[in-house]
């Protein structure tokens, strides 16, 4: 009887060959296109602040990620955004670095998140400590994300931690990846994504795409590999607000490649902001043609209220609207 | 040495049969360090191995060496100390996102790799690195293991 709406934070059964009882799960199992994006988590210990960050995704993201400590920058942890965000019945994927908590600490959260709702993992290696704004802080990189991948697998499917030792519940989550099919050595990537997903990565979002021609020579290996058929592909895609920050971008954060091409064409635009725009919803269309690619991953960092508009000028969700805290078919309007 | 390391990663073909013929020979004494005892020549073989290892590939005696798997280019020398492959931080120029006069330990890896005789063994998934046989020997870790895998299979 109870409604999603109702309570939000009640669990949806778990589908018929599915590991999760999320609604990303669903929507790639079911062969729909997939739209998840990055929250910024406030510098606040406020959960008002999260609820209205999430809020400016309501009914155009399947999943929203909740970053851990991203760039090596301390923000609210990803426990903590995705606590809050779970109460409301968001879907949410957790990202975990391994660059911060050591395994004990790591498998205590992966369970801690599970119990509170959060249906999808995404296992990362993190950005060094030397990015962000505090560098003198010790970087732990007891896992890296495979073996990190590897040990959430196991507690999940054989239901028990790292040690052998048993689990009464195992966390019922839908594992992910990144990839950066646009970083050396070029020839490796496909290889290194075989490696994840045989550690266990379900879907895999990638690092910002800027350049088609490498993405679509990485797909077709991907594809030739038979790993399309074992893991959903969402690409990173992004609005940038100015040529000059595309070009600081691609000088200063590792692992972003944006072509010359592009920064030119932001700048000899009118408005660059609106520009960028263009650029992120014509790649969003592109990357929808390619075999293989089930999805998009938004990364709008501060323009996330332009997520909306790009999620429906691209088109992509043909008219679908994901569900959001307050809508729900026999309670349409109803918050919580 | 970073220089000589670089040598390393060029020549892993050669320091793959190097090493495998040595440690045949670790493998035929078996008897002779048993005689003596496992944890008696412990210390006076992890002092070879760490100087050799040390100027060859700049070695952090992790203790659980997979120099065979990676390419002759060490994983520990990663400022993250990835076992399984690149980050996806890796400069356009192959350099590290971390420290940028060093190329990336997994570039080498690659190219290392790819001229040993088994190129898939980088593909293998490596478990978190157990964190307490840090500063012990690998040799003896390694000779151990095959020893105990030739005698079981000797037994079946």
């Amino acid at each position: 009887m109870h409604s999603v709406a109702s309570d939000p934070g009640q669990a949806l059964p778990i589908l018929e060959g599915h590991v999760s009882a999320g609604r990303l799960e669903r929507v790639l199992r079911s062969g729909k296109f997939a739209v998840t994006a990055e929250i910024a988590p406030p510098d606040a210990a406020d959960a008002g602040a999260v609820y209205q960050r999430a809020s400016v995704f309501d009914g155009c993201v399947d999943a929203i990620n909740a970053t851990d400590g991203s760039g090596a920058n301390c923000h609210m942890s990803s426990v903590g955004v995705c606590s809050l965000l779970t109460r409301k019945g968001y879907a949410m994927v957790m990202q975990v670095s391994c660059r911060d908590r050591n395994r004990i600490a790591i498998q205590g959260d992966v369970l801690g998140a599970a119990a509170m709702g959060v249906t999808n993992i995404l296992c990362l290696t993190g950005d060094g400590v030397q990015a962000g704004d505090q560098p003198d802080a010790k970087p732990v990189f007891d896992f890296d994300c495979i073996s990190l991948l590897q040990t959430v697998t196991a507690m999940r499917d054989q239901g028990e931690f790292l040690s052998g030792r048993k689990l009464t519940t195992p966390p019922r989550v839908f594992l992910g990846a990144a990839a950066n099919p646009f970083g050396p050595p070029l020839d490796y990537r496909p290889i290194r994504l075989e490696k994840k997903i045989n550690a266990g990565a379900q879907f895999v979002q990638t690092q910002y795409c800027f350049d088609l021609v490498r993405l679509r020579e990485y797909m077709s290996r991907v594809r030739d590999m038979g790993l399309t058929e074992r893991c959903y592909i969402l690409t990173g895609v992004g609005p940038m607000p100015s040529a000059r920050t595309a070009a600081w971008i691609r000088d200063n954060v590792p692992g972003v490649h944006i072509p010359d091409a592009v920064i030119k064409r932001l700048l000899g635009a009118e408005n660059q902001k609106e520009e960028g725009v263009r650029i992120c919803v014509e790649m969003i269309q592109a990357v929808r043609e390619i075999e293989g690619v089930h999805g998009v991953h938004i990364m709008a960092y501060k323009q996330e209220e332009r997520v909306r508009d790009i999620v429906e000028e691209s088109g992509v969700l043909e008219g679908r609207i994901p569900w959001y805290p307050g809508v729900s078919n026999d309670q349409q309007g109803q918050q919580n | 040495m970073y220089a000589v390391r670089q040598w390393s990663v060029r020549n892993s073909r050669k320091l793959e049969w190097l090493y495998q013929c040595f440690e045949g020979i670790l493998i035929a004494l078996h008897p002779f360090w048993l005689w003596i005892g496992y944890s008696r020549i412990e210390k006076p073989i992890r002092a070879v191995e760490k100087s050799v290892k040390r100027v060859m590939f700049d070695c952090q005696m992790c203790g659980s060496c997979v120099l065979s798997q990676t390419g002759m280019s060490c994983p520990m020398n990663c400022p993250k100390e990835l076992r399984n492959g690149p980050c996806g931080g890796v400069r356009s120029d192959g350099y590290c996102e971390v420290d940028s006069t060093m190329r990336c330990v997994w570039v080498d890896a690659w190219e290392g790799s790819q001229r040993m005789r088994d190129q898939t063994r980088i593909a293998r998934v490596q478990p978190p690195l157990a964190q307490g046989q840090r500063g012990r020997s690998s040799w003896l870790r390694e000779v151990r293991k095959k020893r105990d895998q030739i005698f079981f299979q000797q037994d079946t």
